[in-house]
This record gives structure tokens, sequence and C-alpha cells, in this order.
């Protein structure tokens, strides 16, 4: 085992470490914030790598994680039993993509089971995220920023607005997702430890995924994008595909984290695509170093956790604002790097500026 | 659908088509001498209301929407000089997120002082049952008060960079920064005070549409959408093409509502942005070879 494996073994000590920790000091409620944490995580670890290492802001990806989550409340709370003799209905019960079981209301319900509305909603957040991010990401800096977040407030709107959305209430009731082995994933006391295993062995994953693909060749490609586009187009980077590619993998996080939210907490609500939601993703990044995935997991653990126990009380917005303009004033390169940290990191060649020095051409001009 | 009808919904659209249009110069106004979009236009606006209704029980109208006004505009002023003024070669990403945290800030900080309560100004002359009949339509006379301060906001902003000196020189430095100040300009105190114009223009905005749509401390964000829309669609810079965006923009809502539920109003105007943005970046008012010189 290399040195590079180092860090995620520590990440899963860490996890372990806190389990027992909390065990022995009976402060298991601690787990259900750091559960929530990890999936708000996994978004910001997708948004991490198209603003740090493709260098694409986006405040669009509240939106992609209200569309994985309301696609799988949907699919999980939609009672298919008055359907059974429809063909499709009859097709997927036969192929054991159903569930039946009777509700907490005491109603015999037939659903389809959280794999099939998991896949759904990875592939609609994919094929949505491509259609606009054809045209989008042709756009930079502020164009780039305000469309995405039209994109997210079109789609809070549309939640807003829609009966079978549940309009500002949100849909609830959401099941569990069973997961092999007997476990459900859900919001119950009983399930927390496994839950919290399972959370945190999905963002290791997926951490170790992101971690592999910044140091290959479509990671190389990504930085010299972030550094210099003209020049990696020069070089023979196909700057658009690589820029798209990322836009929809990051997209796909957002859908995930979405999909296991709404089952940890049994529902989802409008409020997940609000405009607020989006900038808290990316202020994430931002105190989390921009280009720097460990970074970004640290700061998204720390202000998540203190943010879901309720530690910035009814400034909890307020909070995010500040941390946003604090570190870009003082520290845009991230606060780890600003402190000395950053020599202690090992793929210090490789991480990109925050900022590289292309600034020149910012200085966009308009006509009087 | 009856020509009264149309009437009513072209003198609506055009009211809030107004007010879209202020915010969009104020955006303009920004960037013409920066070169950064301000995510807090919107905020600017649901100050500049918030601020005259608190003042207006202690003094007549007309001196609350002044106050107001100065107000936001040394608001604008502080806001520029603590996180923009003094950085050194700002990187367009980091003003971007500059420029929300101001706006998620102002938002919050309305939310404190006042509360969440919606609010609105006393009508201007009347009061909400009052109306005036044109073309067999009924308009309220608050309507006339948007049109004419709008209207009178774009002549006084065309004469004053046209015509004085400071006008001039904030026009120099969207030209060309330094050549502007190789001739003497004060390129700083430009940036700050384009902060200002842009400010106290979203509070004047802010305070005649306020008896109309109300104000409350989250209606900053739609209008900066909106008002963005509108500057894209009529060229980024470019404030008679915002003023013809806005119209148009204001009058296709109004008319939406007749074809399909209120609750969806709001998406027509971003899908409009989104589709521009995604086709015709300049704007639909700019010729094309204009365009090609800027960067998007």
């Amino acid at each position: 085992m290399s040195r590079e494996w180092v860090p995620f073994g520590a990440l899963a000590a860490t996890v372990i470490l806190i389990q027992l920790v909390t065990m022995f000091t009976n402060t298991q409620y601690y787990l259900t914030q750091l559960i929530m944490a990890a999936l708000y995580s996994i978004v910001v670890i997708g948004l991490c790598l198209l603003m740090g290492y493709a260098g694409q802001i986006s405040l669009g990806h509240a939106g992609f994680f209200a569309i994985g989550g309301y696609t799988a409340a949907v699919g999980t709370t939609l009672n298919l039993l008055p359907h059974r003799d429809h063909v499709l209905v009859r097709m997927a019960e036969r192929a054991g993509l159903t569930i039946q079981t009777t509700n907490s209301w005491g109603v015999d319900i037939l659903y389809f089971s959280p794999w099939i509305t998991l896949l759904a909603a990875l592939l609609l957040s994919g094929v949505i995220s491509l259609l606009i991010g054809i045209p989008v990401l042709r756009l930079r800096g502020h164009y780039l920023a305000m469309a995405t977040l039209g994109f997210g407030a079109i789609i809070y709107y549309i939640l807003l607005g829609s009966r079978f959305l549940g309009e500002a209430d949100g849909i609830y009731d959401v099941p569990g997702f069973g997961l092999p082995g007997g476990f459900t994933f859900d919001g119950a006391r009983n399930n927390r430890v496994l839950s919290y295993y399972f959370v945190w062995a999905l963002v290791i994953g997926l951490m170790v995924l992101m971690h592999n693909l910044v140091n290959s060749r479509p990671g190389r490609a990504l930085r010299a994008i972030h550094g210099n586009e003209p020049a990696a187009m020069a070089m023979g980077v196909d700057t658009a595909r690589y820029k798209l590619s990322l836009f929809v993998l990051s997209a796909v996080c957002a859908a995930l984290g979405g999909v296991f939210m709404a089952h940890y907490n049994g529902g989802m609500g409008p409020t997940e695509a609000g405009t607020l939601k989006a900038v808290r993703y990316v202020a994430i990044v931002a105190v989390g170093g921009m280009a720097s995935l460990w970074g970004t997991l640290g700061a998204s653990v720390v202000l998540n956790f203190l943010s879901l126990r309720g530690y910035f009380g009814s400034l909890d917005d307020a909070v995010f604002g500040v941390v946003l303009i604090t570190v870009m004033l003082v520290a845009p390169d991230g606060i780890l790097r600003r402190l000395g940290m950053y020599t202690l990191r090992r793929n210090r060649d490789t991480a990109p500026d925050a900022f590289p020095v292309s600034a020149e051409k910012q200085v966009q001009r308009g006509t009087a | 659908m009856s020509s009264e009808l149309i009437i009513q919904y072209i003198l609506s659209g055009v009211t809030s088509g107004s007010v879209y249009a202020i915010v969009a110069i104020g955006f303009n106004i920004i960037y013409n001498t920066t070169g950064i979009i301000n995510f807090a236009q919107g905020e600017f606006v649901m100050l500049g209301g918030m601020i005259a209704i608190s003042l207006v029980p202690f003094m007549p109208l007309p001196m609350a929407v002044a106050l107001a006004v100065v107000i936001t505009a040394a608001v604008g002023a502080l806001a520029q000089i603590a996180f923009i003024r003094w950085l050194k070669r700002p990187h367009v990403l980091q003003l971007i997120i500059i420029t929300i945290g101001l706006s998620i800030l102002l938002r919050e900080a309305a939310l404190h002082i006042w509360d969440e309560k919606v609010r609105s100004l006393p009508y201007f002359t009347g009061t909400v049952v009052t109306s005036v009949r044109i073309f067999g339509a009924y308009v309220s006379p608050q309507v006339f008060w948007v049109l004419g301060v709008c209207g009178a906001a774009v002549v006084l902003l065309s004469l004053f960079f046209g015509r004085t000196l400071i006008g001039q020189a904030m026009r120099a430095c969207s030209a060309d920064p330094l050549a502007a100040t190789l001739c003497g300009i004060n390129q700083k105190n430009m940036v700050t005070l384009s902060f200002v114009i842009s400010a106290a223009l979203g509070a004047l905005a802010g305070c005649v549409v306020s008896p109309i749509t109300q104000t409350h401390y989250e209606c900053g964000t739609p209008l900066a959408i909106k008002g963005f829309t509108v500057a894209i669609v009529g060229g980024l810079g470019n404030s008679t093409g915002a003023v013809a965006a806005g119209l148009l923009l204001g009058i296709i809502e109004a008319f939406s509502i007749s074809i399909m539920p209120m609750a969806y109003k709001d998406i027509i105007a971003i899908s409009i942005l989104l589709a521009v943005l995604s086709y015709r970046p300049t704007g639909l008012f700019v010729r094309r070879e204009v365009g090609a010189l800027k960067e998007f």
C-alpha cells in the first residue's frame, strides 16, 4: 500500500473512532448530524471538482440535489396499487422492482423499489445537467453564475408551484432505503450506527474515485483548463467536453446526496433547491480552498455539523454569507493554504492555484 | 380578450417592466465601470423600500423616500469600500462570490432588523382603491408614479453620463481604465461612485414600487434575476436596450398570467434568460460585431 492511500485510511479510522467515542460517551445523537453532513459532503465533493479543478462556478447544484431527492421521494411514495393492472406496473412487479407493505396509517401500498428510483434520479439529473450544460457551459464568469442561479430558481419555482410535488410542504412519508443484509438506511434510531457507516463508506468511496480522477489524464486536462483555457485548447484538450463531463458528474453527485437525504429524512421540501443552499455549497468549497478535495470535505463536515446542530441559531444563513466574504477577502486560496498547512499536503505540485493569474482577460468592457 | 383587459395587462406589464429596467440599469452602471456584476443589486431595491417604510411614520413621505435613497446609497458605498475597493487585481470568481455573500448579508440583516412580514409604503396619491380610468381600463395612480420616476431617472442618468464631467470620467474608466487613470481620473473613486449611483437608483425603484408589489426581506433575489435578464436581453452595458427589454419582459409576464398558473410566472423570465444567454449572449438589440468584442 502506497503512501497515497494513507489519508483515506486515516479518514476511515476517524469515522470508526468517532462512532466508538459517541458510543462510550453516550452521545450517539451526534451521529445524526454527521450522517446529514456526509450527505451534503457528497454534493460538495462533486462541486469542488467543478469549481476548483475546472474553474466553473455553479449556483445550480441545490437544484440537482432537489431533483435527486424529489425523484426518490415521488417514486417511493407513489402508491401503485390502484394502477396494478397497468402493463408497466405488472412488469415492474414481476421483475421484483416493487415493494408491497402496509404504511403507518394501516393502508396497503405498493411502491417502486428505492434502487429503481435511485437509478432514475441519477439518470434524470445526468440528462438534465447535460441539456443545461451544453448551452450554459459556453459562458464564463458572471454569465455562468447567473445562468446556473437561474436554473436553480426554475427548479425551486417548479417545486413550489406544482401540486403533485407537494408545493410548499414538499413530500413526506418517504420509506427507508433497503440495503442487502436486511438493513434499512433511514432516520430510525436503531438504524443510526449502520446508516452512519453506510454514508461514510459512500463518502470514502467517492473520495477515492475523485482522487483518482484528479490524478489521471482527465484530471490533468481539467487543471490545464483552469490554469489557462486557450493554452489547454492549443495543447489539444477538448475543453468543452471536459467541462461538460465534469458538470454532469457533479450534478449526479448532488442527486446522489439528495436521494439518500430524502430517504434519511423521510421527505424533502422545496427549500433544498433554494438559492441559499446553493450559495452554501459554494461557500464550503471556497472555505476548503477551491481545488482541495480534503479541504472541502473538512469544511463541509465542520460547517454542516455546526449548522445542523443549530450552533448558529437564527444567524445560520448570515454565517455562510460572512464566511464566504471573509474567505474571499483574506484567504482566497483557502484557509489551509493561508495557514501554511498547504505544504503538509502531498499533492503539492498537482493542486492548481485557486485563482490562476489570467485576470487581465477578466476586465470586461461594455459600451456606455 | 377584451380591449380593456389588454390595456390593463399592458399597463401592469409596463409598471413591473420599468422596475426591471431600473434594476438592469443598476447592473449596467456597475458593470460599465468595473466589469463586474453586482449580485446584491436586488437587495438595494429591497433595502430602499424597507428603510422608507420605517421612516414614514416620523416624517412626510417625500422626505422618507429621499432619506431612504441616501441611506441605501451610503450602504452601497460602504459595502464597496469594505469588500471590493482595496483588493489588488481580484479574480472575477472572487468578485462574484463576494457580491453573492454581500447579497446574503444584506438580506439576513433585513430579516433581523425588520422581520419576515410583508410591508408596503402608503400610496403616493390616493389609497388602495383609488383608480384612474384610461381607455376603459382602471389603474392605480401609483402606476404613473412608477413610470414617471423611472422615466425621469433614465433621462437624468443619460444626461449625467453624457453631459457632466464626472459622468464622462466614469465612461472613460469603462472604455479604458488605464488611459483614464493617465488622464488623472481617480478610477477607484469612480468605481465607488458607480456603487453609490446604482444603490440609490435601486432604492428609488424600491420605494415607488413598494405600494404595488410590497416589500419583503426576500424580494431582492427574484428582482435581481429579472433585472439581470433584462440587462442581458438589452445587451449588457446598454441602458436604452435595458429599458426596451424591461418593458418587453414586464408585458410578457403580465400576459403570461392569462395562460398559465401564477406560480409559474417567475419561470418565464428565467427561461428567457437561459435562452438568450445560450444563443445570443450579446443581447437582442446589439449588433453581433459589437458583441463579438466582449468576452463571455
